[in-house]
């Protein structure tokens, strides 16, 4: 965990590499409220922090519930970040945009645990 | 064993789903709540997950009912690793599509919760792996682990309500795992949502011996066990053990073994015991107790009768050995499989384990008698009210079977000898005692039978001879001190041959003299008779020759009248 964080300091997102594409992953279930939400919190972030570099690809278990065991998805909504490593999951419609941002690692800050 | 709730009862009766597992399901009265959730608990270790797993590959190997394992602890290869053990190959069952595994990992450190959420992920994933092989069972295992994972109980109790009501509605028979609480069933909680069926395991340290035990807190609609009942796993999986049925209704038979000690038998009214009874031989160090219950084995495997040896003292070598000592060689019924040795310090494991072993060992090998030689090492396991507990329990299970079964008791000749350690005499139907006779500067062994019921019976002291070909029974001489064994009673027994020759000889002699005057006496008439015939022959001498006189005097009278012409007339 700490070195997580560590590592995260270093890696300071302002100082990254801004030719980095990021490679998200939305796991829903039907057209829920929630997934709606979700999609909706996620495209407005990745537009305003990471305009024209980013992926975000939106699976649909109710369509491909095969898929819900490859990336260890419980909860819907989960967004998976593939890319930049390391691998974060952020389960949520995504509602505080402040704290998204920090699960992203697009920003700095204290996590609650 | 379902209980009636009314009068609608019988279209109501609870369908139940087998384990499979031996035991468990004679206490539940037929299996786990079928189409339902059952809520398994105990604390770490005792065994939860091998139930489950159990519970799932009976299932699909038993029952044709394919299951679904959802682990939320171990991985599936660790799993099937740790079930390899227990005789399990769940690879080969999952290759068959009759077993699926799938692995929920949560892992707190790599999720962040923001904002509302479900889960549905969840619920797709195990209707995915339903549906897949049409499954009849579920497992998970154990699902708590998701509260470490995720933070919002609030969404997660209102989550999990609502699977267990989906599992239900799938009409999947469940296991639900979860972990022993502080003062609670489980951690958090489960068993209020899963209220059909609550089994409870436990795994207990007393003496610095650990027994696991299950029990059947609630099953709702059913009547069902409610003791602990001591588990085992083995090689074999899980055996429950619900013996707790001391109803005394136990089938008798009038059938008789025989004890292997002919003499035995005599005393025992001539037959042996009776099939199906409880034998107790107790005896203090030494007496020959094992002897005994060698030579009763011997007979059972004779007759072609499985035996079940139960060696809490001895290794079977050294049994065999010692027995071989006194002429008799178990070792070829151990090599045609009917005597089973099995060897055990008693303080090796607690009661309810040995119970439960020798349980085991009843059901696999099926023998018609068993020995346990001795009892009295049990009642240092778990003290004595335990261990007669656990012995009654244990005497009734060989009766219900119909299996004879010879006890040996170490006695202590300080406390009493018709007093034995575990206080199990009560309980015996038969009871032999076995004991040490000091006499004359030695020690003697003696036997007699102290109680049998139902057969007129010997209430004869019989000296008990170990002889290179088994046990010998010989009468005992009573003296004017008491009774006589060993080598006085061998001086008896010579003073006693010699008052025997002596008094023959004196017969003998007393016989030779009457002969003698016989003889004498014949000589005797001989010549008293003799000296009458020479009389009587004197006698008639005289008579004819005084009867000739008369003749002749009245001849000559005739001749005489003739000659003088007498005329009188």
């Amino acid at each position: 965990m700490i070195e997580n964080t560590a590592n995260y300091l270093e890696d300071e997102p302002e100082t990254r590499n801004d030719g980095e594409v990021w490679s998200l992953r939305l796991y829903v279930a039907g057209q829920t409220p929630k997934s709606v939400t979700a999609f909706a919190n996620l495209k407005r972030i990745c537009e305003e922090h990471l305009a024209g570099r980013y992926t975000i690809e939106v699976i649909d278990l109710i369509e491909q519930p095969q898929l819900a065991a490859g990336d260890q998805i419980v909860a819907i909504p989960t967004l998976v970040r593939k890319l930049p490593e390391p691998l974060r999951r952020i389960v949520g419609d995504l509602r505080n945009t402040e704290r998204t941002l920090v699960g992203l690692h697009l920003k700095p800050g204290k996590r609650e645990w | 064993m379902t209980t009636r709730a009314g009068s609608r009862a019988e279209d109501l009766r609870l369908a139940k789903a087998p384990t499979g597992i031996s035991g468990l399901d004679e206490i539940t009265g037929g299996g786990l709540p079928r189409g339902r959730p059952t809520l398994v608990c105990g604390s770490a270790g005792c065994g939860k997950t091998l139930l489950a797993m159990e519970f799932l590959i009976r299932g699909a190997t038993a029952f044709d009912e394919p299951g679904v394992f959802l682990t939320f602890e171990e991985s599936p290869e660790e799993l099937t690793q740790n079930v390899r053990s227990l005789g399990f190959d769940v690879d080969d069952l999952v290759a068959q599509k009759k077993i699926v595994l799938d692995y929920v990992r949560v892992e707190r450190a790599e999720i962040e919760e923001i904002g509302d959420y479900d889960l549905e992920g969840l619920f797709i994933r195990l209707g995915l792996a339903i549906d897949t092989i049409g499954a009849k069972r579920v497992v998970l295992d154990t699902i708590e682990v998701l509260f470490s994972g995720l933070t919002n109980t609030a969404i997660l109790r209102s989550e999990l309500r609502r699977l267990f009501r989906w599992l239900k509605d799938k009409g999947v028979t469940a296991i639900i795992t979860g972990e022993r609480g502080d003062g609670t069933l489980t951690r958090h909680g489960l068993e209020e949502y899963v209220s059909d069926c609550v089994i409870v395991l436990d795994h207990r340290i007393t003496d610095q011996v650990s027994t696991r035990r299950l029990r059947v807190v609630k099953y709702r609609g059913s009547a069902h066990g409610t003791n602990e009942y001591p588990f085992l796993i083995d090689a074999d999986g899980i055996s429950v053990m619900p013996i707790t049925s001391l109803e005394l209704q136990h089938q008798v038979s009038d059938e008789r073994v025989p004890s292997g000690i002919p003499r035995l038998d005599v005393m025992l009214g001539g037959q042996g015991y009776f099939r199906g009874s409880t034998v107790l031989v107790s005896g203090t160090a030494g007496s020959g107790k094992s002897s005994v219950a060698a030579h009763f084995a011997d007979a059972s495997c004779r007759r072609g009768e499985r035996c079940l040896y139960l060696a809490f003292e001895e290794s079977p070598g050294q049994i065999i050995r010692n027995m071989r000592s006194i002429g008799l060689d178990l070792q070829p019924w151990v090599d045609q499989g009917l005597l089973r040795y099995h060897a055990s310090r008693a303080n090796q494991y607690g009661l309810e384990m040995h119970l439960a072993t020798i349980h085991k060992l009843v059901q696999i090998h099926d023998p018609k008698s068993v020995v346990m030689d001795p009892i009295s090492n049990l009642s240092q396991v778990g003290g004595r009210a335990d261990a007669t507990a656990m012995l009654t329990r244990l005497i009734d299970f060989l009766k219900v079977k119909g299996i004879t079964a010879v006890l040996t008791c170490l006695t202590d000749s300080q406390a009493g000898l018709e007093r034995t350690d575990a206080d199990v005499s009560s309980l015996v139907d038969t009871w032999l005692l076995l004991r040490d006779i000091e006499l004359g500067g030695e020690r003697n062994r003696a036997m007699y039978v102290l109680k049998a019921r139902g057969m007129p019976h010997s209430n004869q002291l019989r000296e008990f001879l170990l002889t290179d070909h088994g046990i010998e029974l010989t009468d005992v001489y009573l003296g004017p001190e008491g009774v006589l064994t060993g080598s006085a009673r061998q001086a008896q027994e010579a003073r006693e041959r010699d008052a025997e020759t002596k008094r023959r000889q004196e017969l003998e002699a007393r016989q030779r003299e009457l002969q003698r005057k016989r003889e004498v006496l014949e000589a005797r008439i001989q010549a008293l008779r003799k000296e009458f015939e020479s009389d009587e022959e004197e006698a008639q001498r005289v008579l004819a020759q005084a009867r000739d006189r008369a003749e002749t005097i009245a001849e000559d009278r005739h001749r005489m009248a003739i000659s003088r012409k007498e005329n009188r007339r």
